[in-house]
């Protein structure tokens, strides 16, 4: 059991990876595929999370009779890569939105016969 | 009982993954993926990391679900069927998901307190910081202090993000004459819209302002006085929104964050110190550091609550274009 408890979060972050990484291959729309992208980032955060967690620890917000604290150093990295994110899939949806614009598809296997039309 | 929880939510966090997969409903794919973002933001507070959680419920389930649906609505909500071999993909996914488990046997035990990641320099925010810094959540600390390097540096990629949509969408102009759109009819949204728009904007300066003593900050408080622009805008309409807050103040506004940030680095330049070393900005260097963490923090809320909110305008001015159309 233990052995399980000690290792469970990293073959779900795992298993959350190769799914989005899945979708990020396989998958034919690119709306879709940007879902899967995001899965994948969020396996990432997951990933360094859980590194952070200490058994027993506490929030990182010093107070009275707290002596144990996870740590806060993968928080901050994790934090600012959340809205960094959310920023470049804008980015991606922008460019989804004007590849639709030019080929009037966001199907991969439509476009691709379509190269010299723009 | 917290190690239950992370089983179940973890559980339910690859179930509903897993369902993305199949599902060839867009709609129904980004709703999931709402889900998804909020399951995580769970997860992240049973991890004791509050602030992340925080950031991961406003943004994942907030801001990227609503861009998602506007892309959605221009390019249509129906994946086809794909016409590659699923086989190739299949194999690559698994082969690179068995080396990964594989290396997981080796990794440090979940929530060992002896952990590598758990020396060096994590003790030393955790038994400094509040006194060093003199503010209790050490996130903060370390985001805004003993990191604030890096975090300029995030602050200036929301900023080159925003300019990059705008530069592909571009921006509504600001023109009142355009057919109103909104949700006229709904009367029961409009009203409690307005209940609860301006509850929305204090909580995001409450969480910007005393972001240093609990969870929260410039990046939590900017999208969440975003989001609260965004509900004005998809209630009331576009026209509207762009009336109350001009596309060319928050471009303004992107960049006066970036440079809030920068100048307070540039002042304690001057004062003698190194870039964003705080601790000359005043007589006694607590107080210092807590004037430079309220500046860089408001910086840091202006550019990404104006960054969050230009990403919303350009596109749903494309949608707005493609009705009227």
């Amino acid at each position: 059991m233990s052995f399980i408890v000690d290792h469970y979060n990293y073959w779900i972050v795992v298993l959350l990876m190769m799914m989005g990484f899945y979708v990020v291959i396989a998958a034919n729309n690119l709306v879709k595929k940007i879902v899967g992208l995001n899965i994948f980032q969020t396996s990432v955060f997951m990933m360094y999370i859980s590194i952070g967690k200490v058994n027993g620890g506490s929030a990182p917000i010093a107070a009275e009779g707290i002596t144990t604290y996870s740590n806060p150093l993968p928080h901050v990295l994790i934090l600012t890569a959340i809205v960094v994110g959310v920023a470049t899939t804008a980015v991606g949806l922008a460019l989804v939105v004007r590849i639709k614009r030019a080929y009037g598809t966001v199907e991969e296997n439509e476009f691709e016969d379509k190269e010299d039309l723009i | 009982m917290a190690e239950i929880i992370d089983l179940v939510l973890l559980g339910m966090l690859a179930i509903t993954a897993f369902n993305i997969i199949f599902i060839k409903d867009l709609f129904t794919v980004v709703m999931l993926f709402g889900i998804y973002s909020f399951l995580s933001a769970l997860i992240f507070v049973n991890l004791d990391a509050v602030d992340v959680a925080f950031t991961e419920a406003a943004v994942g389930a907030g801001i990227s679900t609503v861009l998602m649906l506007g892309t959605l609505a221009l390019t249509g909500r129906k994946e086809k069927a794909s016409s590659h071999k699923t086989i190739l993909p299949l194999l690559v996914v698994c082969v690179t998901g068995a080396a990964l488990i594989y290396g997981t046997l080796d990794m440090p035990l979940f929530g060992d307190p002896d952990n590598p990641a758990h020396q060096h320099v994590a003790p030393r925010y955790i038994e400094d910081s509040p006194q060093e810094i003199g503010i209790p959540n050490m996130v903060t600390s370390v985001l805004a202090s003993y990191r604030a390097f890096d975090t300029l540096g995030e602050t200036a990629v929301v900023f080159a993000a925003a300019i990059g949509v705008l530069s592909l969408l571009g921006l509504p102009k600001r023109d009142r004459a355009t057919i109103q759109s909104g949700l006229k009819s709904h009367l029961v949204l409009r009203v409690v819209a307005k209940m609860i728009i301006p509850l929305i904007v204090l909580f995001a300066l409450y969480v910007q302002f005393h972001g240093d003593y609990g969870p929260g900050g410039g990046f939590q408080a900017g999208v969440i006085a975003a989001a609260a622009l965004i509900l004005y805008a998809l209630v009331f309409g576009l026209p509207m929104a762009t009336h109350v807050v001009p596309p060319r103040v928050l471009k303004a506004l992107a960049a006066l964050g970036v440079l809030i940030y920068a100048g307070t680095g540039v002042v304690s330049l001057f004062l003698s110190a190194n870039f964003l070393d705080y601790s000359v900005l005043a007589e006694d260097p607590v107080a210092g550091q807590h004037i430079g963490i309220i500046a860089i923090e408001l910086g840091v809320g202006i550019t990404v609550f104006a960054a969050m909110l230009c990403i919303f305008y350009a596109f749903a001015g494309q949608t707005e274009r493609k009705n009227i159309q």
